[in-house]
This record gives C-alpha cells, sequence and structure tokens, in this order.
C-alpha cells in the first residue's frame, strides 16, 4: 500500500513538474518563435490566423473572406477575445497559451482515467483466463499514469502546447470521446466525438471503436479464448463453484448492446444538430453553414495550402500535374478509409487500440499534420505498454522519431532561411517522418496480433497441462 | 505643289461641308496638341506631350468619324466605359527633384509598367465581364498584355480609397510588364497625324527612351450630352511624358545645362498638324524668385524676361503667364516652316538653382525581415520641408490635420495579416482609432482574388514621420504558377498615396485661351503619389522533380497499405490447422466452398480435398467450380447488360 502511495506521489510530481515546465517556456517573450514552425502550426491549427479571422470578423467581415482562418468558428468565439487581449507587462497570447496547459492537463488527466480502466480490464480479463495468479500481480504496469506522463512530457506535446497551436484542444476533444465510451458515458462520449469531429474532420472514423467500446465494452483477448476456456473448464471439473460459473457466463456471452449504440447515435445526432446550430448562429451574417463546411471540411480535403509542413502531400500537390490532381486527392484520401474495414474486423475485440490505429493512420495521411498528432496516437500507444511490451524496432523507431525531429528544424532552415537547400531537403525530412510512422503503425498492429497469438497459445498449453 | 495645294484646300470644303450635314450643329469633333518643356532642378528637362481629342455627343449610331480614332470610339461604345486611363511607364518618377504638387506630377507619375482603371456604365454584375473584354480589347490594341489583368487575382475594386469613388470602378496594374516602342506605335497611331506631322514628329524613338523617365497614358472620358437620344461625347486625352538629360559641354558642375528642341529629340519641329485646332509648345519656368516683378506689366515682362541676365530663349514667346511661383511662356508653331524650323532653345547664363513643390508627406515603401516564409511591408510617410507652406490644411476641432489616403493591393501570395497592422507616428506605436479614421479590407483568396486595403489616415500637421507595417506569409505555388524565371522573385503593384485634402492647380491669374493643357492644369487633381514596386523573392520547389516526387510519394503509400494489410491477415500455421479443423467439424457446404475460394485465393492447393477425396468425388468438385463459373460470368454478363442499356 505505501509503495502505490508512493507511486502516486511519484506520478503527481511528475505531472505537475511539466505543468511548471510549460509555464516557465510560456512566459518566455515570442513563445520561442515555435508557433511560426510548420512542424507545430500547419493552417489549420496555427493561432495567427486564428488571429487573422477574429480580427476580420470583428471588422464585420466574414472569418473566412481571404484564405487565412480554416477552423471552427465556435473556436474562433472561444479563443478569439484571447488573442486580442494583453495582460500588461507579460508576453502576448498569454492567456492562450494558459487554455492550452489546461487543455494539456485536462487530456493527461482523461487518458489516466482511460488507462486506469484498461488497466483494470486487462487484469480481470488474466485472472479470468488463469494467467495471473495473485502473486504476479505486478507485471501488470499502470498503463494510465505512464500515458498520462507520455502525454506530458512528450516534446511534440511541448512543442505543440507552447507553439499555440490549436491542436492540444483537438487532442483534448478526441481524447474526451475515448474516456466517454470507456467510462460509458454516451453523451460524453457523443459529445466528444462530435466536437472533434467539428474541429478536424479526420476523427470522425473514431465512431467505429467508440461504437465496438459501448457495444461489446473494454478491449479483451479474442472471445474464442474465452469460449475455449470455459468448455475445457466444463469438461475438466464441476467442482468449481456456481458463482464462479455464473460469473464467467456473465463475461462470455457478451451481447452487442445495441441499445446503448443506439442511445450514442442518437446522442451524436443531438450535438451535432447542437453544434450545427451554434455554427449557424455565429456565421449567420456571413455565409452560414455552407460557407463554413467549403472553408474548412472543403479545404481539408481539397489541399489547396501548400505551405512546407511534415507531411508530404504539399510537395507532392506542388509538383503533380494538374490534370491528375483530382485523381491524386481521392486516391489518397480513400487511402485512409480502405484501411477502416480490414483493421476493424481484425481488432475488434480491442476498440481502444483500433482507436489508437485509425489515429495514427490519420495523422499519416492527414492534410496538414502536425507533432501535435503524433502526440496525440504516441500517448495513446502508451496505453498498451501491457500489450506491446514484445514489440520489435522499438529502439530503432525512438531514434527515428528522435532524428526526425532534430532533422527538421535543420533542413526547414537550410531551405527557407540561408537559401542554401531546396525544397527536396525538407521533402525528404518529411518522407522520412512518414516511413517510421508507417513502420511504428505497423509494428504495433503486428505486435498486438501477436500478443492475441501468444495468449491463445499460452491457453491452448495451459488445457493441454491441466488435461 | 499647287495643285496638291488646291486638292487640299478641296477636301478641306468637303469635309466641313460633310461635317455641316452630319452634325447638324456647330460642334465638330477637335484635336488640339500641345508639348511642354521644362527645365527641372536636377539638371534634366521634362517634355510633356499632350493632345487631346473631342468627339461631341452625336445621334447617329454607327457613327462616322473625322479625327477621332474608330477603334478607341467603338471601345467605349462596346463595353460602356466611363472614364479610363491607361499607362505604361518606366522608370520612377523623382517627387523629391521633378515634384509633387503640381498637376503635372499628379497626373503623370505614374507606377512601373502598366496601369489601367476603369470606370464602367453597365449594370453591377457585368462590370467583372466589362472588364475582362476590356482587357482583351486593349491588350490588342496596344500590343501588351494587358489581358493578364483579366483574371481576378490582378485586379481589384477599390471603393474610396482610389480617386474617382465608385462601385464600378476597377483597377489593376502590372508592375513588371516592359514598355517600349512596340506600344508607343499603336499609341500614336490615334492621333490624326500620327509622328508625321506637328509636334508629334518630335517623338524620336531612341531619344525618347533614353531618358529617365518614360510615361504614356491615355485617358478618354466620356461626357453625357444631356439630350434625349444622344450617344455620349468622348474625351480622349493622350499623353507622353519624359525626362531627359540635356547634354551639356559646359564644364561648370553648378550650371544649369542650356538645350534646345533639336537637342533634345534630335530633331526640330516643322510645321503644325493641319487638323489640329492648336498646337503650342509652353515652357515653364519655376522657381525664378529672383524676379520679382510682381506689378510689371506682363507685356513689358514678357519683352524683358525671355532675355534676361540669367538665361536666354532663343526665340520670343507670344505671351507670358504668371503663376505664383512660375512663369509660362507660350509659343505658337505656325509660323514654322520647312525653312525656317521651329526650335526653342535655353541658355542659362548664371548657375541657377530652385526646388519644386513637394506633396505633403513623401512616401517610401520597403520589406522587412528575411528568409523565404514570411515578412512585413513597411510604408513609410516623411514629412518634406515644404510642408509648412501648404494650404490644403484641415482645420478641424482646432487641430491641423492631413488627410491620407493609402491604396495597396496585395496578389493572393502574399497573404496579409490584417491584425498585425501597426501605425507608428514619430516612432511611437499608436492605437488604431488616433490616426487610422477609416480602413476598408478585403482579403485575398488563394488563387482566386487579391487582396485590397484601403486605409484613411489622418495626422497632425507637425508630424515628422508616419511608419505603417503589416506582417504577411509567403505563400507556396504550385509548379505550374511560377514565371519562367522563378527565382527573379514577384512583383507588388506600386501602393498610392493620395491627399484628399489637398488639391495640385497651376492658377494663372488670367483668363485663358482656350488651351486644354492649361485648361486640365488649372482644373484641381487630387495629389497622390506612388510608391515603388516591391519584389517579392518566393521559394521554389525542385522544378525538375515532379517525377520524382510522384513515385516517392506513391511507394510510401504502397509501403503503407501493402505491410498493413500483409499484417492483418498474416497467420501462422498453428491458427491455420486449427481453422481446418473447426471446418471439418462444422463442414456444411457453404463452408467447404468458401475454404476452398479462400484457398484459391491463396494461391495454395486445397490439402483438404487432395488429401481426403477421392478423385471421382474431384470430378464432381471439378464440375461444381465449372457451374460456379458459369454462373459468376452469366452474372457479371446480366450486370454489365442492365448497366449499358441503364445508360
Amino acid at each position: 500500500m505505501a509503495e502505490g502511495q508512493k507511486k502516486l506521489c511519484r506520478f503527481w510530481i511528475w505531472a505537475l513538474s511539466s505543468v511548471a515546465f510549460r509555464l516557465i517556456l510560456i512566459s518566455f517573450p515570442g513563445n520561442l518563435n515555435l508557433s511560426s514552425r510548420p512542424e507545430v502550426s500547419t493552417p489549420l491549427t496555427s493561432i495567427r490566423r486564428l488571429a487573422e479571422g477574429y480580427w476580420l470578423k470583428q471588422a464585420s467581415m466574414s472569418p473566412y473572406a481571404g484564405s487565412m482562418y480554416h477552423g471552427s468558428p465556435l473556436l474562433l468565439s472561444v479563443l478569439g477575445p484571447l488573442t486580442v487581449q494583453r495582460i500588461k507587462g507579460q508576453p502576448s497570447h498569454l492567456l492562450c497559451s494558459l487554455v492550452f496547459v489546461i487543455a494539456d492537463i485536462l487530456s493527461a488527466m482523461l487518458l489516466r482515467g482511460i488507462g486506469q480502466k484498461l488497466q483494470m480490464a486487462y487484469g480481470l480479463n488474466a485472472r479470468l483466463l488463469g494467467f495471473l495468479k495473485s502473486s504476479r500481480d505486478k507485471v501488470i504496469l499502470p498503463c494510465g499514469d505512464i500515458a498520462a506522463l507520455v502525454y506530458l512530457w512528450n516534446p511534440f506535446t511541448i512543442v505543440s502546447c507552447v507553439g499555440l497551436s490549436t491542436s492540444p484542444i483537438e487532442n483534448l476533444a478526441v481524447i474526451l470521446a475515448l474516456f466517454g465510451a470507456v467510462t460509458r458515458r454516451v453523451p460524453l462520449a457523443a459529445f466528444g466525438l462530435v466536437i472533434a469531429t467539428h474541429l478536424s474532420l479526420y476523427p470522425a472514423t473514431l465512431i467505429i471503436p467508440i461504437i465496438f467500446l459501448l457495444g461489446c465494452g473494454l478491449d479483451a483477448p479474442p472471445i474464442k479464448l474465452f469460449l475455449q476456456t470455459r468448455s475445457v473448464e466444463n469438461e475438466e471439473t464441476s467442482t468449481s463453484t456456481v458463482s464462479k460459473q455464473a460469473k464467467l457466463k456473465q463475461t462470455m456471452r457478451i451481447p452487442f448492446l445495441w441499445k446503448t449504440v443506439a442511445h450514442f447515435l442518437f446522442w451524436v445526432l443531438l450535438w451535432s444538430l447542437y453544434v450545427l446550430v451554434l455554427c449557424a448562429l455565429s456565421l449567420n451574417k456571413y455565409g452560414g453553414l455552407e460557407e463554413m463546411f467549403k472553408r474548412t471540411y472543403g479545404f481539408i480535403l481539397s489541399i489547396e495550402d501548400l505551405s512546407p509542413n511534415i507531411g508530404v502531400f504539399w510537395y507532392f500537390f506542388a509538383e503533380v500535374f494538374d490534370f491528375f490532381r483530382n485523381f491524386f486527392l481521392i486516391v489518397f484520401h480513400v487511402n485512409i478509409l480502405f484501411m477502416l474495414l480490414p483493421l476493424a474486423i481484425r481488432l475488434k475485440h480491442r476498440p481502444c487500440f483500433l482507436a489508437f490505429i485509425y489515429l495514427a493512420i490519420s495523422s499519416i495521411l492527414k492534410s496538414y499534420p502536425s507533432v501535435g498528432d503524433s502526440a496525440l496516437y504516441l500517448s495513446l500507444w502508451a496505453l498498451f505498454v501491457n500489450e506491446l511490451i514484445d514489440m520489435k524496432f522499438s529502439f530503432f523507431l525512438f531514434c527515428g522519431y528522435l532524428g526526425i525531429s532534430l532533422l527538421s528544424p535543420v533542413m526547414h532552415n537550410l531551405w527557407i532561411w540561408r537559401g542554401t537547400g531546396n525544397a527536396n531537403f525538407y521533402f525528404g525530412n518529411a518522407i522520412g517522418y512518414a516511413c517510421f510512422q508507417i513502420v511504428f503503425v505497423v509494428e504495433s498492429v503486428s505486435a498486438m496480433l501477436n500478443h492475441d497469438r501468444a495468449l491463445k497459445r499460452s491457453n491452448s498449453n495451459h488445457q493441454e497441462v491441466k488435461s | 505643289m499647287a495643285s496638291l495645294l488646291r486638292s487640299l484646300i478641296l477636301l478641306l470644303i468637303v469635309q466641313s461641308f460633310l461635317f455641316a450635314i452630319a452634325f447638324g450643329s456647330n460642334e465638330v469633333e477637335e484635336f488640339s496638341e500641345a508639348l511642354l518643356l521644362k527645365p527641372l532642378p536636377d539638371r534634366k528637362v521634362l517634355a510633356h506631350f499632350h493632345f487631346e481629342n473631342r468627339a461631341p455627343p452625336s445621334n447617329s449610331h454607327g457613327r462616322h468619324h473625322h479625327l477621332f480614332p474608330k477603334a478607341i470610339s467603338q471601345l467605349v461604345q462596346k463595353f460602356r466605359v466611363k472614364e479610363m486611363e491607361l499607362s505604361f511607364t518606366q522608370g520612377r518618377w523623382n517627387h523629391e527633384h521633378w515634384g509633387g504638387f503640381d498637376p503635372l506630377s499628379s497626373m503623370n507619375a505614374k507606377p512601373v509598367g502598366v496601369e489601367l482603371w476603369a470606370v464602367f456604365d453597365v449594370p453591377q454584375s457585368q462590370v467583372d465581364t466589362s472588364w475582362k473584354n476590356l482587357t482583351h480589347a486593349l491588350s490588342g490594341l496596344f500590343c501588351a498584355s494587358i489581358n493578364f489583368l483579366e483574371s481576378s487575382t490582378s485586379y481589384a475594386a477599390p471603393t474610396w480609397g482610389f480617386g474617382p469613388n465608385s462601385d464600378k470602378l476597377r483597377y489593376g496594374s502590372l508592375p513588371r510588364e516592359a514598355v517600349c516602342t512596340e506600344n508607343l506605335t499603336p499609341w500614336l497611331k490615334l492621333l490624326p497625324c500620327r509622328d508625321k506631322d506637328g509636334i508629334s514628329a518630335l517623338m524620336n524613338r531612341p531619344s525618347v527612351y533614353r531618358g529617365f523617365y518614360h510615361s504614356q497614358r491615355l485617358h478618354l472620358s466620356t461626357v453625357e450630352s444631356g439630350q434625349e437620344g444622344l450617344a455620349s461625347g468622348i474625351v480622349l486625352e493622350q499623353t507622353l511624358t519624359v525626362v531627359l538629360q540635356p547634354e551639356t559641354t559646359s564644364v561648370e558642375s553648378n550650371m544649369q545645362p542650356s538645350w534646345s528642341i533639336s537637342s533634345l529629340f534630335g530633331r526640330k519641329v516643322v510645321g503644325r498638324c493641319v487638323l489640329a485646332k492648336s498646337s503650342n509648345v509652353y515652357l515653364q519656368l519655376e522657381g525664378l524668385l529672383g524676379h520679382e516683378l510682381k506689378n510689371v506689366d506682363t507685356e513689358i515682362e514678357a519683352h524683358e524676361l525671355w532675355k534676361n541676365a540669367e538665361f536666354e530663349l532663343s526665340l520670343k514667346p507670344e505671351r507670358v503667364l504668371r503663376e505664383s511661383s512660375s512663369f509660362l511662356f507660350i509659343f505658337d508653331i505656325d509660323k514654322s516652316s520647312d525653312s525656317e524650323p521651329f526650335d526653342l532653345g535655353l541658355t542659362w547664363k548664371l548657375p541657377s538653382k530652385w526646388s519644386c513643390q513637394q506633396a505633403p508627406l513623401h512616401a517610401s515603401r520597403f520589406l522587412m525581415g528575411s528568409g523565404n516564409e514570411r515578412g512585413a511591408i513597411a510604408i513609410l510617410l516623411k514629412a518634406t520641408e515644404s510642408q509648412e507652406k501648404l494650404s490644403g490644411r484641415d482645420l478641424t476641432n482646432g487641430h491641423c490635420t492631413i488627410k491620407a489616403n493609402i491604396f495597396q493591393i496585395f496578389p493572393w501570395y502574399i497573404k496579409v495579416y490584417y491584425h498585425s497592422l501597426q501605425i507608428f507616428v514619430d516612432q511611437q506605436q499608436t492605437t488604431d482609432s488616433e490616426v487610422l479614421k477609416k480602413i476598408n479590407v478585403s482579403p485575398s483568396t488563394d488563387k482566386v482574388s487579391s487582396g485590397m486595403m484601403e486605409m484613411m489616415l489622418e495626422l497632425p500637421c507637425e508630424v515628422k514621420s508616419v511608419a505603417i507595417s503589416i506582417e504577411y506569409d509567403k505563400g507556396f505555388l504550385h509548379i505550374d504558377e511560377y514565371p519562367p524565371d522563378a527565382n527573379q522573385g514577384f512583383d507588388i503593384p506600386s501602393a498610392l498615396i493620395s491627399f484628399p485634402n489637398h488639391h495640385a492647380s497651376l492658377d494663372f491669374q488670367e483668363e485663358l485661351s482656350k488651351s486644354p493643357l492649361l485648361s486640365s492644369f488649372k482644373e484641381k487633381s487630387l495629389v497622390r503619389s506612388y510608391t515603388e514596386v516591391l519584389l517579392v523573392p518566393l521559394t521554389t520547389p525542385d522544378f525538375s522533380m515532379p517525377y520524382n516526387v510522384i513515385t516517392i510519394t506513391c511507394t510510401i503509400f504502397a509501403l503503407y497499405f501493402g505491410s498493413l494489410l500483409n499484417v492483418l491477415r498474416r497467420r501462422i500455421g498453428e491458427e491455420e490447422r486449427f481453422l481446418k479443423s473447426q471446418g471439418k467439424k462444422t463442414g456444411g457446404r457453404l463452408k467447404q466452398l468458401l475454404s476452398r475460394i479462400t484457398a484459391k485465393i491463396r494461391g495454395r492447393p486445397n490439402e483438404e480435398q487432395s488429401s481426403s477425396e477421392s478423385p471421382a468425388a474431384q470430378s464432381s468438385v471439378l464440375s461444381s467450380k465449372l457451374i460456379f463459373k458459369i454462373i459468376l460470368v452469366a452474372g457479371a454478363a446480366a450486370a454489365w447488360q442492365y448497366f449499358s442499356t441503364d445508360k
């Protein structure tokens, strides 16, 4: 017990120190010029563009007039006033930075909540399958604490929080949706999903994992294992207590909870109506919802802005022949959709992991990716430390991420500021980043499937031993 | 010779007869030509050619013109142009030395390249179409790439920042357009005498294009007749302003150079253009403040002034007009002939120094920041020395203020952050509302429209300097959007600074003859000055890379898709066996079929079949396979039939 307390204490120390670190960083003037880094702020998440949109709105023009702002009108109403207000003697945008710091803390806490649930589920399942006797309980890592700390101390998160990009808020919405689904708070899950989709479109894919989460429950080994276990146990002995059998039955015969899902869909509908009405009200005079969809989702889907970022699309669409532009647009966007179904079929018993994979994929194939997206999926990855402990290439990937994040500013500087390099330098870097992300995703999936396989094998061994 | 003269007279008589029939009134088309010469303080000479062509309102529809160029009148009729100005300029007007507060500079100091603005008399919805058609017509007419102004990314619709207030005004400029003799020739074609006779014969191409500044302008406006059924009249004003450096032989550095028309242009005026109603040459001398001849009668003055201790003219002027700070000598070129060409010369005898009247604020514009990602544009307004003397002050609330309008177009690849606008008055940052009275912004849309900013500043008179800065991000373009010399950079058109409370006019103290040049000088014109054109370098992608980029990116995607799918559908041997045993247990016909199909897809022999089934059974399997294939093909054919007939 004392050890647990000590651990908890250590967690809070680390968490608070990360917050303090952020506060120190945001008090530097000019936000260390991070807000203009292409890796941190994309056309969608840049606070400068948001301030421009707010200025245009204040000048009674549509915030989408011109090609500056492409975000949500709601975010504009919330963050817009903060970009203007200044506290005397303090760096500008201090209030905005504080909002982002709070968003980061909230995200970390929610991640911790998700992690604790997952940890409990992992322990329960393991015990049910009979791997974990009470003596081996320590093996389960506190994945919630780890994920929260990974989120808080990830340089990517810190950079995008201090660099005033709106991605901490988008991440918060995504994590909120997952948290709601994990804790079975249906309206909360629906709210998070709707807001996240409203802010950046790609989290719309999360509707599949959230439905699985609500319908079938938390991540668990494949259901076949339980069935096998039960049959073995039934055959083997009738001495087991009735209560245990009943409990097993409960966990095994998991019906798909259509009612909850319907409930969830209803709430999604309700919240999206609500958000749309709010947007329509705020854009009442400036072209309404049609304009909003054209300037936000349209902008995301048609990749109009060709300014460099850490993705590969900007250079591709700057170079590709105009005749093929639409074809490649469709191909690249469909690439995200193509993978949804196979992944959902294969990983339907692990909805949280499925959500992580979807987020990672969309952050690779996004039109305007930033390191904030990586921060999100990397910390979600940390939720599965127990399962993914045997992941291959993890050191290689770590070095890759590190190298890319160090090389990226150098290449950008050589190309843009010094003029001694050319666009290929930065694009090469982006290619490398995409490759590392792809390897990361593939290895994660593979490790998770191997974990399931290992469970099964040991389970059958276990049975053989027993019989 | 005599017969030629007679036929000419006959022609003139017939012509005037025709005039009388055609119009039934005494209004006829008029053409007049004039040349203004003006020595400048920095030892240069300004020559300003002015041609005006008036077509009176007429009632005939497809009308016939005698003097007026048909191309222009058709243009006006077709596109319903109310007012239009087109200028071709090479070189920058030096506001400090050549003046910034006289009608000449405010009308003829134009931005580099081509500038075009037009006001249309069509419904609001058709203005853009008319503009596009007009640019194409003008492009053909003047052999220039004015048609680039057609695209909506290169023109703007100013509301009040540009001179004429109209919502049917369109403005565009092409800073990079090179101006040369191919533009001058079609321009001269519009003159009745071309460059064969009269003053326009002076336009010797080498000497005109050798100058420091060269601006060729065409301004046309329609005059409403007010009468029912009459088409509107057109006034076409063509001016050519050149600043030349006379060749000097004198060694004294402080002596103004002496010159004559023949030394400036290499030609002399031989007679007037016979079709011109008036053809005059003017010589404007500024700042002769040594001659405080306030109360002297002009006639006597004229006699005395053209030959005095300071300078000497080679010809005696017809008249001398006096303005507040300058003298105007008027010459008539009627008397010149082949044997006695008109060759005005000015010889300085004593060193002379004077300065030009300047605009209240001198405007300049520059770029700030380095690198190819972002930057800032700054406009600096500096008080000029002559500011105290200016009359056009506006005393509101007891404060003396100068109003300044700034009009600026931003191309879309300059992504301006309007919220970053900062104004510094005398190096002190001010809040916007203090000096910024009015601002109108129309932000640019990527690849669709250019941005425009109009600002009205109200500055205290004692202001020394005003700096306005605005930040921007540089856009990244598709490779096709770069011009062939992509690394040269992109031009931002000049900003226009105008002073709505200051009007420049030459106020001659007596009634004038109806010389169009002088009457246009007498009209109050808005004081305006254009800033420099800015050159913004943009980063370029690698132009040789498209194939590499496409192949590399597609490889990445193939890697992603292939490896992920591979991981998802990979099964290890144990699972295979398990599935097989499952299949055996629950053996239904459908399951067997499915397993066979999967085996086929995987390209592996179906072990189950080969091991457990006899050859006899294999034939039945074959037949079932065959049936399946036939059904598949038939289904496909039916579907194909269905869809093809549907279309």
